[in-house]
C-alpha cells in the first residue's frame, strides 16, 4: 500500500514538474454600457437610429461595408427614417433625397461600359471599396469587417463594439505596437510577445487594424444631440443594432401577443382536462 | 394491436370504404387505444416530440423556398429570409430553436424511458427504433447547423468529418467521399442540404414504426406493472389527447419564449460571421444538445480511440435492453436503482458542461491542482475524464450489476389496485429473490 502511494506521489510530481506555459488570449471586462432597445420591452430609439446613422455614414462607411443592407430598410417600418406616411420605404422622400449622394457601379446597356449610377432605394448600400483587396491595401493589409452583422457576430455584441469604439488608452510602457497597429484592451488578443515588462502582468487586449475614430464632435446631430464619443459611440451601436436584426422590434411586439394567446390557450386545455378527467381515478 | 375495433360503419360509403381500405376503423381504433390511466407529465413528451417534428418540417420546407445551397450565396440567402421574406425572421427563427426543443423534449423522453423501464420486455422494439430516430435526429441537425454556412457552420463541418479520417486506411477516403472534395466545400454544403431535407421524413417513417411497436404492448406506466383489465384503461381520446395538448401548449410557451425574445441564446456568434476556410474561430463547439460526446471525444487522447468511445456512448443505448438484468420495470421501486439514475443524469450534464468548455480550462478559477500524465488535475478535461467513467460505468457496470444485487421494493398488483396489500401483491418472480434472477 505504502510503495503504491510512494509510486503514484513520485508519477503525480514528475508529472507537476512537466507542466507547460501556458498563454491565451485576453480582452477587458466589457464597459456597461445600456440601451433603450435591450430586454423584451425595448424598442429602439427612432432618433437615436438616426444618429446612429449619421456616425456610420459620415465615420464607419469610409472603409466599413454593409453589404446586407438597402437604402430602402432605412425607410421601412421600424427604421431610422421610416414615415408612417410612406408605407413602401422606396417612396419615402428622405430615402430618396438620401441614396442621390451614392453611385452604384454598374453597367450601361447600350454600350456595355462600366458606368456608376445615381443609386435608387433598391439599392444596397455602397461598398467602401471594390473588392477584399482593395481594402486591405488601403488599410494596411487589414480587412474592414462588414458590419451589417457585426452586433450578432461578437458576444454581448453592443456593449462590444460600444467598449471597442471608446475604449482606445495609450499603450503602457514597454508595450510595443508593430507599425499600423493599434492597442486596444477590449480586442481579444495575446500581447506577451510585445510585451517587455513582467511577464506575469502582460496587458490584457490586442492590437487592432483601426485607430481611435470617435472624437468628440467628429460629427454634427441634427437634432443638437451632444456629440461626445461616448454619446458617438452609443448611437453607432444601437444603429448597428437595428442593422443587424431590423425585425428585432417586431419580432417582441408580435411576442407578446403570441405569450397571451399561449397562456390562454393552455390555460383553456387545462380546464378541460381537468374537466374531462374529473371522474377518472388515477 | 391490442384491443378489438368497436367501430360500425353507419353510412352504406363507410361500409364500401371499410370493406376496402379501413381507413376510418384504422383513425378511430388508432385515438381509442386503451391507454393506462396513470400516465404522468413525462408521458406527455411523446406528443411533444410529434409536434416539434411536424413544425421543423412545415418550417423547413418553407425556409427551402428560400434558401439558396451555394457556398457564397447560402449565408446571404438566409439573411434575405432574416431581413426581406415576410415573417421569414419567425420561420427561421423557430427552425433553428425548434432543433433545440426537439433535443430537449427527446432528452426528457429518453431519460423517462430509462427511469421507467419502457425499454423493457416486451417493448424492446420501441427502444430500438426510438435510439434509430435520435441517431436519424443527430444526423439532421448537425447537416442542418452546417447550412447558414456561418463559421461555426463550416468548422463544425470540418471538426466533425475530420473525425470519420481517424479510421485507420479507409478513414481518408471516405472523409473525401463525404465531402465531394478535398475540404468541406460548396458540394458538401448541397449534398448536407440534400440529406438535411430527406431524413427528416425517414425520421417521420420511423415514427411510424416507433408507435405501430408502441401500439402492439400497449404504453408502460409510472408503476411498471402490466394493465391487468379494462378498469386500467382509457381511451386515449378524449383523455390523453386533451392532457398532451395541455403539455405541448406549455411546451410551446418556453419554445415562444426563445424564439420571440431570446432567438439567438442558444446559437454561438460566430455563426453570424460568414464562414472563411482561412480564419479558424477561437473555439469550435457544438449546439449544445452535442456537447456531451463532444466532451467524449475530446476526454480521450488518442483521436481514433475518442471517436470510438464517443461511438459507444450512443451505440450502448442499442442494448440497453438487455444490459439491464432487473425485472422490476419502474424505478419507483428501486431505491438504489434511482439513486444511480440521477448521478447518471447529472453525469450527462457534467460532460455537457465540459464539452462546452476548453480541455486545459481549469474547472475551479484559482486553484493550482497538479499535473496528472498530459493535463492538470483541475482542467475540464480530467472532469470530462470521470464523466466518460461515469457514463459508460452506468451502462457496463450499474445496470448489469444493480439489478441481480438489489432488492426492489413491492411492486403494486396492478393499476387501479395501487395500495399494496403486503407482500402478497408482489407479481411472482419480480420481486422475490431478486438474487437469484438473471
Amino acid at each position: 500500500m505504502l510503495r503504491k502511494a510512494l509510486v503514484i506521489a513520485a508519477v503525480l510530481g514528475f508529472a507537476a514538474a512537466a507542466q507547460p506555459a501556458v498563454s491565451a488570449t485576453t480582452s477587458a471586462p466589457l464597459k456597461d454600457a445600456t440601451w433603450s432597445f435591450e430586454g423584451p420591452f425595448g424598442r429602439f430609439d427612432q432618433e437615436q437610429l438616426q444618429r446612429g446613422y449619421k456616425v456610420y455614414h459620415d465615420v464607419c462607411s469610409a472603409c466599413h461595408s454593409m453589404k446586407l443592407m438597402s437604402y430602402r430598410n432605412l425607410g421601412q417600418p421600424g427604421g431610422p427614417f421610416f414615415d408612417p406616411k410612406y408605407a413602401n420605404p422606396n417612396d419615402n422622400p428622405y430615402v430618396k433625397t438620401l441614396v442621390k449622394d451614392f453611385q452604384v457601379p454598374d453597367v450601361d446597356t447600350d454600350t456595355g461600359d462600366v458606368i456608376k449610377r445615381p443609386a435608387t432605394p433598391a439599392d444596397t448600400f455602397v461598398s467602401p471599396f471594390a473588392n477584399e483587396y482593395a481594402a486591405r491595401a488601403s488599410n494596411g493589409g487589414a480587412l474592414p469587417p462588414d458590419l451589417s452583422l457585426i452586433i450578432k457576430a461578437r458576444e454581448d455584441g453592443p456593449r462590444y463594439v460600444y467598449s471597442l469604439l471608446t475604449g482606445y488608452v495609450t499603450p503602457p510602457a514597454g508595450l510595443k505596437a508593430p507599425a499600423g497597429k493599434f492597442y486596444n484592451p477590449y480586442m481579444p488578443g495575446d500581447l506577451t510577445a510585445y510585451w517587455t515588462g513582467d511577464p506575469k502582468h502582460v496587458p490584457v487586449g490586442g492590437f487592432i487594424g483601426m485607430p481611435l475614430q470617435l472624437t468628440p464632435d467628429r460629427v454634427t446631430f441634427d437634432d443638437g444631440t451632444k456629440a461626445t464619443a461616448e454619446q458617438e459611440a452609443k448611437d453607432v451601436v444601437a444603429f448597428l443594432s437595428w442593422a443587424a436584426e431590423p425585425h428585432a422590434d417586431e419580432r417582441k411586439k408580435i411576442g407578446f401577443a403570441v405569450m397571451i394567446y399561449l397562456l390562454l390557450f393552455a390555460g383553456l386545455l387545462y380546464a378541460s382536462y381537468r374537466r374531462l378527467w374529473r371522474n377518472i381515478e388515477h | 394491436m391490442s384491443g378489438h375495433s368497436t367501430y360500425e360503419p353507419k353510412t352504406a360509403f363507410e361500409r364500401w370504404l371499410d370493406t376496402r381500405l379501413p381507413i376510418i376503423r384504422f383513425g378511430l381504433d388508432f385515438m381509442e387505444f386503451p391507454t393506462p390511466k396513470n400516465l404522468n407529465y413525462w408521458w406527455t413528451f411523446g406528443a411533444i416530440l410529434a409536434f416539434c417534428l411536424a413544425t421543423q418540417i412545415i418550417t423547413g420546407v418553407i425556409l427551402a423556398m428560400h434558401y439558396v445551397a451555394n457556398a457564397g450565396l447560402a449565408f446571404g440567402s438566409v439573411e434575405h429570409i432574416m431581413r426581406d421574406v415576410n415573417y421569414g425572421w419567425m420561420i427561421r427563427f423557430i427552425h433553428a430553436n425548434g432543433a433545440s426543443m426537439f433535443f430537449l423534449a427527446v432528452y426528457i423522453h429518453m431519460f423517462r424511458g430509462i427511469y421507467y423501464g419502457s425499454y423493457k420486455a416486451p417493448r424492446e422494439v420501441i427502444w430500438l427504433l426510438g435510439v434509430i430516430i435520435y441517431l436519424l435526429m443527430m444526423a439532421t441537425a448537425f447537416m442542418g447547423y452546417v447550412l447558414p454556412w456561418g463559421q461555426m457552420s463550416f468548422w463544425g463541418a470540418t471538426v466533425i468529418t475530420n473525425i470519420i479520417g481517424s479510421l485507420p486506411i479507409i478513414g481518408g477516403a471516405i472523409t473525401t467521399w463525404l465531402w465531394g472534395g478535398f475540404a468541406v466545400d460548396d458540394p458538401t454544403l448541397n449534398r448536407f442540404f440534400s440529406l438535411h431535407y430527406l431524413l427528416p421524413f425517414m425520421i417521420a417513417g420511423v415514427v411510424v414504426l416507433h408507435l405501430w411497436a408502441l401500439h402492439v404492448p400497449g404504453n408502460n406506466n409510472p408503476l411498471g406493472v402490466n394493465v391487468k383489465s379494462e378498469k386500467d384503461t382509457i381511451p386515449f381520446h378524449p383523455y390523453y389527447t386533451v392532457k398532451d395538448g395541455f403539455a405541448v401548449a406549455v411546451f410551446v410557451i418556453l419554445f415562444a419564449t426563445f424564439v420571440f425574445f431570446n432567438p439567438d441564446g442558444l446559437g454561438h456568434a460566430d455563426n453570424y460571421i460568414e464562414a472563411n476556410p482561412l480564419v479558424t474561430p477561437q473555439h469550435i463547439v457544438p449546439e449544445w444538445y452535442f456537447l456531451p460526446f463532444y466532451a467524449i471525444l475530446r476526454a480521450i487522447p488518442n483521436k481514433l480511440m475518442g471517436v470510438l468511445a464517443m461511438f459507444a456512448s450512443i451505440g450502448f443505448l442499442f442494448v440497453l435492453p438487455w444490459l439491464d438484468t432487473s425485472k422490476v420495470r419502474s424505478m419507483r421501486y428501486r431505491p438504489s436503482a434511482r439513486l444511480f439514475f440521477w448521478i447518471f443524469v447529472v453525469t450527462c450534464i457534467i460532460l455537457g458542461f465540459c464539452g462546452a468548455h476548453e480541455p486545459d480550462q481549469q474547472v475551479i478559477p484559482g486553484f493550482g491542482g497538479f499535473q496528472l500524465m498530459d493535463s492538470n488535475i483541475n482542467s475540464f478535461v480530467w472532469l470530462s475524464r470521470l464523466g466518460v467513467l461515469g457514463y459508460f460505468g452506468y451502462f457496463l457496470v450499474v445496470m448489469p450489476i444493480l439489478g441481480l444485487r438489489e432488492v426492489p421494493l413491492p411492486v403494486p398488483e396492478s393499476i387501479s389496485n395501487p395500495v399494496l396489500a403486503a407482500g402478497s401483491a408482489m407479481p411472482a418472480g419480480a420481486t422475490a429473490s431478486p438474487e437469484k434472477k438473471g
